[in-house]
């Protein structure tokens, strides 16, 4: 007699996770040989990569030291950014700055990514889980992102540990959200219903049945939360609440100018022209694979993607 | 009508009560000793002893928080530690740039964002449509601090047409007020408006492939009124989610807007208040606005079933 949490592998519909994936990565990569906004977003995407990983070798000084004598350069061949009112390079700082934001960025969205998915499949079986967890979320998404970002750091202090933890916390809420609507209303569909009618067990169903088709509402809300992320830490850190004044960041740097708005306009003004082609970068990114994989979505998810 | 109404307040109850809890929760655990941040740096140990007696920072969570709901709905916000003048007293000179500030930027972004939307959807696939979207698209990503900080340069150092900082009251005149206002209104108008606009669009085209707009045209409507009055309305809820949406943006853009224009409203006051720690103010102003966020979503919800009355059954 054949098992019946047997049966529900054998006679999986649902293509595994891997393949999935794989399958949106391959549409992904031919698309962006068709597309020219997708190839150029995704090189860019990378660009911003390398920098972060290699900004402390490409850095031609020591980003932290300061000149006052060569102090508020204008971009020249020597310093091409120009030099801040403490007389260090601009190029650097900003490249540095790529580091943070891509680390920021890109941890804000692995972390909400992974625990808001999680909380959401477990919480959509447990209806008392469910209805407690869910006050929780309209409470931390009825502020506006920001706002919270900026309390919770003011509390536990400016580090980037904080920023990734306190812009975290708002993520993760959007992104319970948007997976328990998907996963709610897959768990009346007939494929969820017949593997339980056969006795596979939860944790099995919402692994191999509901996991594999909510991924690509995954994938596009994770680019969308990328681009927040990258977005907001620059924002805290304009406003000084981010990270640490030591620590070059896109927006401390335009904060610097900011000041100097008179005489030393290219201090502001090359930082936040890498932070904007990395957000559009990102976004368009994220619009190009809704728009491949699941053209159902489009105009969907963008809501979420803004708080 | 009426019912749904009520059936959408008390909705928003249980979230205003849960957006208390997290408000207060926050600022009681996090660190710090309000007694000794009150106190200064020369306290003894009496003295703080004293100022916890006096203000209740002694007494088990419940009660304390009990207490601070009671007062909420009675109208009191607290006391800052910094100036130790109510809270409310404080927020309200705070208001009026704040709200003009909003109320322009909301009747802007949408003028501009519906117009647009609806002008790309008309011309919909030509040059005139990709190109709005890709203003769109630049729109929602562009930084506002980083947009305010170029239109300062341009049109306040080099242009001079306005002044580079410097808030001027209604009270000195509406067009000084107007024109004090303009660079802010315009940045974030701006980028609102990108959003409003990419779902008018995407809402229009998708309604203007239904039969009955093809009825329409069959029986000899114009293409005005077909637009207007065909295929605005059902395109109209998407819209009203986003300006909704939007506004929840506006509360995060304010924050940055008005300190780069040294604008004294509720922002600013919250970034004054994060620098000086003073947590009965940044509590205070969290509930604020996370309460006028939760009545703009009820109104949003509200409107919904004006514009569908299907929702409401």
């Amino acid at each position: 007699m054949t098992k019946t949490s047997d049966l529900g592998s054998e006679w999986q519909l649902t293509p595994p996770l891997s393949t999935r994936l794989r399958g949106m990565l391959g549409a992904t990569g031919k698309a962006a040989k068709r597309d020219i906004v997708l190839g150029m977003s995704i090189s860019l995407l990378f660009l911003g990569l390398f920098l972060a990983v290699f900004a402390p070798t490409l850095a031609r000084t020591d980003y932290e030291r300061t000149d006052p004598v060569n102090r508020m350069l204008p971009p020249s061949t020597d310093n091409w950014f120009g030099t801040d009112n403490w007389g260090r390079d601009v190029f650097d700082r900003t490249i540095v700055g790529t580091r943070l934001s891509f680390l920021v960025g890109f941890s804000v969205t692995l972390i909400s990514t992974v625990v808001g998915v999680s909380i959401a499949l477990i919480i959509s079986y447990f209806r008392i889980l469910d209805a407690v967890m869910m006050r929780f979320v309209d409470g931390f998404l009825a502020f506006p992102t920001i706002l919270l970002a900026l309390a919770l750091i003011s509390l536990i202090g400016p580090s980037i540990g904080n920023v990734i933890i306190a812009l975290s916390v708002t993520a993760t809420a959007g992104k319970i959200r948007l997976v328990r609507g998907a996963v709610l209303s897959l768990r009346e569909s007939t494929y969820v219903e017949a593997a339980r009618a056969v006795g596979v067990p939860v944790p099995r169903i919402l692994m191999f049945h509901v996991l594999p088709n909510i991924v690509s509402i995954i994938i596009v809300q994770a680019t969308f939360t990328l681009a927040s992320a990258i977005l907001a830490e620059a924002s805290l850190s304009f406003l000084g609440a981010g990270v640490p004044e030591y620590v070059p960041s896109w927006g401390n740097i335009i904060a610097t100018g900011q000041g100097y708005i008179q005489v030393g306009f290219h201090i502001s003004f090359f930082p936040g022209l890498f932070l904007t082609v990395t957000v559009l970068a990102v976004v368009l990114i994220g619009d190009s694979i809704r728009d491949h994989l699941d053209p159902k979505l489009r105009g969907r998810l963008r809501t979420t993607a803004q708080q | 009508m009426w019912r749904y109404i009520a059936q959408r307040v008390l909705v928003s109850i249980p979230v205003i009560i849960m957006v208390g809890i997290i408000t207060f929760t926050l600022v009681y655990v996090g660190p710090g000793d309000p007694a000794a941040i009150i106190a200064g740096d020369e306290a003894t140990p009496e003295i703080l002893e004293e100022i916890r007696e006096d203000l209740g920072f002694n007494r088990p969570f419940p009660v304390q928080m009990g207490d601070w709901f009671w007062k909420l709905l009675h109208g009191d916000l607290g006391t800052s530690y910094f100036s130790r003048r109510e809270i409310t007293e404080l927020i309200t000179p705070r208001l009026q740039p704040t709200l003009s500030l909003g109320f322009q930027v909301v009747v802007l972004s949408t003028l501009i964002g519906i117009s647009t939307g609806m002008l790309a959807a008309w011309k919909a696939g030509s040059r005139l449509d990709r190109n709005l979207m890709i203003l769109a698209v630049l729109g929602f990503a562009t930084p506002g601090f980083w947009l305010a900080f170029l239109t300062i340069w341009v049109f306040a150092v080099n242009l001079g047409w306005f002044p580079v900082i410097g808030y001027k009251p209604i009270q000195d005149g509406l067009i000084p007020h107007l024109h004090s206002m303009f660079l802010p209104v315009m940045v974030n108008s701006i980028l609102a408006s990108a959003f409003i606009s990419r779902i008018t669009r995407s809402a229009m085209l998708e309604v203007l492939r239904e039969d009955y707009i093809r009825t329409a045209r069959a029986k000899g409507a114009s293409e005005f009124s077909v637009f207007i009055r065909h295929a605005f309305r059902p395109s109209a809820i998407p819209v009203a989610t986003v300006i909704g949406a939007s506004i929840a943006g506006l509360a995060t853009g304010f924050v940055l807007t008005e300190t780069i224009f040294a604008i004294p409203g509720l922002g600013r006051m919250l970034v004054d208040s994060i620098v000086r720690r003073d947590y009965p103010i940044i509590q205070a102003l969290l509930m604020v606005v996370a309460t006028v966020l939760i009545a703009v979503n009820l109104i949003v919800d509200i409107l919904y079933a004006y514009i569908d009355p299907r929702i409401r059954y």
